[in-house]
């Protein structure tokens, strides 16, 4: 269980979180939407312990995220960045196993390579794709392999930043499904935040929408278009007219 | 506008650069202290010494043939007003092994590898590759800084002494093909008059460059503004910085190891 209790982050006179109060259950996938600048990534970035929030409390399964072991903490945890973040200098399965190549988890190099094949498989990734560097792979295939990153040690808990961002509709298609059938197959936690309705259907159990630094609707995905709350509509049916102004 | 608002600009201003020099400090001294604290990427360090120290052999030698090969113009051209020509091989000896050596080979290796560093780290920080490192429980600082800071503080003083022998070699050059000297003479008479804490001097001065310039390189990278823009001002900032670095260290250094 991933608990955030009234959390709040300022970056100098920008109020980015203003009170975030969010439970996430164990083995649920909870998505977070809201407009560009709302917060969301500060907010996972915070559970990360990346960025350190200004008051509030966050916790996984009852320990506070800023305190206790900070490598045994964060091997429960897999993330996929929004534009990949895979590591340039080096080829596609050292990027997957980039953590059972080192620290806690380092397991022999053959091994890690096998495992970092098999995790590109279930991605849909080609053998032959692990010997090449991101340069050389296409946005979608960077997305993947990210996932496979993501999932390479069998993290309990799952982030997606943005995960279908800058892909056509069709390989944003692809990589939701496979999101939902890994989370769904591995048992994980997965918390994800995206602008984009189609993985929000498609990915989430719950859905929180965060805007103005605080959480304005929480439920499940089946309650959102009936929700009645204004901003939520305004949300899901992108109105350019509503309570959240169009122009921020 | 009110008459102390410049003085409160020149306040600011002085601030900012306190605050700045006690960021670096802390950063130096963060670094130094996870080289006593495991795990050590030694992959990383190999890496980073093949493209610190075997990568600017290059731009350290030509840079140090050139050199070694003007001091012997210049100083036979100044020592002839009094007849001291004779000084030439000596002086271009120790010229290259206390001072040119190791600040230009320093100053060079500012230019191609602290650029190189800043603009690798900060591009990693905007592409969120620091951030997935942490994710992955691996140190940045540990993965990233400790190595490229020990393979330049090591190499480096390879560089000078190469550098002071490519140096000498073209003065040498110059001295035997230009300025009518005997080749046994020339030689003989820099081996008489060079010291060794002349070279070991010049390779200390070369340990405490590396460590600058890789140190600014990992510090403005880390630094690093969003976009393009902002690695362009990191990579900017760790060559000025480092440079400058370099110059008043070398200052210091000789004050140290030579003043009376």
């Amino acid at each position: 269980m991933i608990e955030l209790h009234n959390v709040h982050k300022a970056f100098g006179s920008n109020k980015v979180l203003r009170g975030v109060t969010l439970s996430i259950p164990r083995g649920s996938s909870l998505v977070i939407i809201g407009g560009s600048g709302t917060g969301k990534s500060v907010a996972l970035k915070c559970i990360l312990g990346l960025i350190e929030p200004d008051s509030g409390t966050i916790t996984v399964d009852g320990k506070d995220v800023h305190q206790g072991d900070r490598d045994e903490f964060l091997a429960r945890f897999g993330m996929l960045f929004q534009g990949g973040a895979l590591f340039d200098s080096l080829p596609v399965w050292q990027n997957v196993a980039f953590r059972l190549l080192r620290g806690s988890l380092k397991r022999p190099k053959a091994q890690a390579r096998e495992i970092a094949i098999e995790k590109l498989r279930r991605v849909g990734l080609k053998p032959e794709t692990a010997d090449l560097f991101p340069a050389e792979l296409s946005g979608g295939m960077q997305k993947r392999v990210g996932l496979a990153r993501a999932i390479a040690a069998d993290p309990e808990i799952i982030f997606f930043d943005e995960p279908t961002t800058g892909l056509d509709p069709i390989m944003a298609g692809v990589i939701n499904d496979l999101i939902r059938e890994i989370v769904t197959e591995m048992g994980a936690t997965a918390m994800t935040i995206t602008h984009d309705m189609s993985s929000v259907r498609a990915i989430a159990d719950n859905v929180a929408m965060l805007h103005d630094g605080v959480i304005k609707w929480t439920g499940p995905v089946a309650g959102m278009d009936n929700s009645g709350d204004p901003y939520l509509d305004q949300f899901i049916h992108g109105r350019a007219t509503g309570p959240i102004e169009a122009v921020r | 506008m009110s008459l102390t608002a410049p003085l409160a600009a020149l306040g600011r201003t002085v601030l900012s650069a306190l605050a700045l020099i006690g960021r670096v400090a802390l950063y130096a001294l963060a670094t130094v202290s996870h080289l006593f604290r495991p795990p050590f990427y030694g992959r990383e360090f190999l890496h980073a010494l093949v493209q610190i120290g075997w990568l600017s052999l290059p731009v350290v030698g030509l840079t140090a043939l050139f050199t070694g090969g003007a001091l012997a113009l210049q100083i036979y051209a100044g020592g002839s007003r009094f007849n001291a020509e004779s000084v030439v091989p000596s002086i271009v000896a120790i010229g290259m092994a206390r001072e040119l050596g190791p600040v230009l080979g320093g100053l060079m290796v500012a230019a191609r590898v602290a650029s190189s560093i800043a603009a690798e780290i900060g591009t990693m920080k905007v592409t969120e590759q620091i951030d997935a490192l942490v994710t992955l429980s691996t140190h940045p600082m540990k993965y990233l800084t400790l190595p490229r800071v020990l393979a330049a503080t090591l190499a480096v003083p390879v560089l000078v002494a190469v550098g002071d022998s490519i140096g000498i070699m073209g003065g040498y050059l110059v001295g035997i093909t230009r300025l009518e000297f005997n080749a046994a003479a020339y030689l003989k008479n820099t081996a008489d008059f060079l010291e060794l804490w002349d070279v070991v001097s010049g390779l200390i001065k070369g340990a405490v460059f590396g460590f600058i310039v890789a140190t600014m390189g990992c510090f403005y990278g880390m630094q690093s503004g969003r976009g393009a823009q902002g690695v362009g001002r990191a990579t900017k900032s760790a060559v000025v910085a480092a440079s400058v670095l370099i110059l008043a260290a070398n200052y210091i250094l000789t004050e140290l190891f030579f003043s009376a």
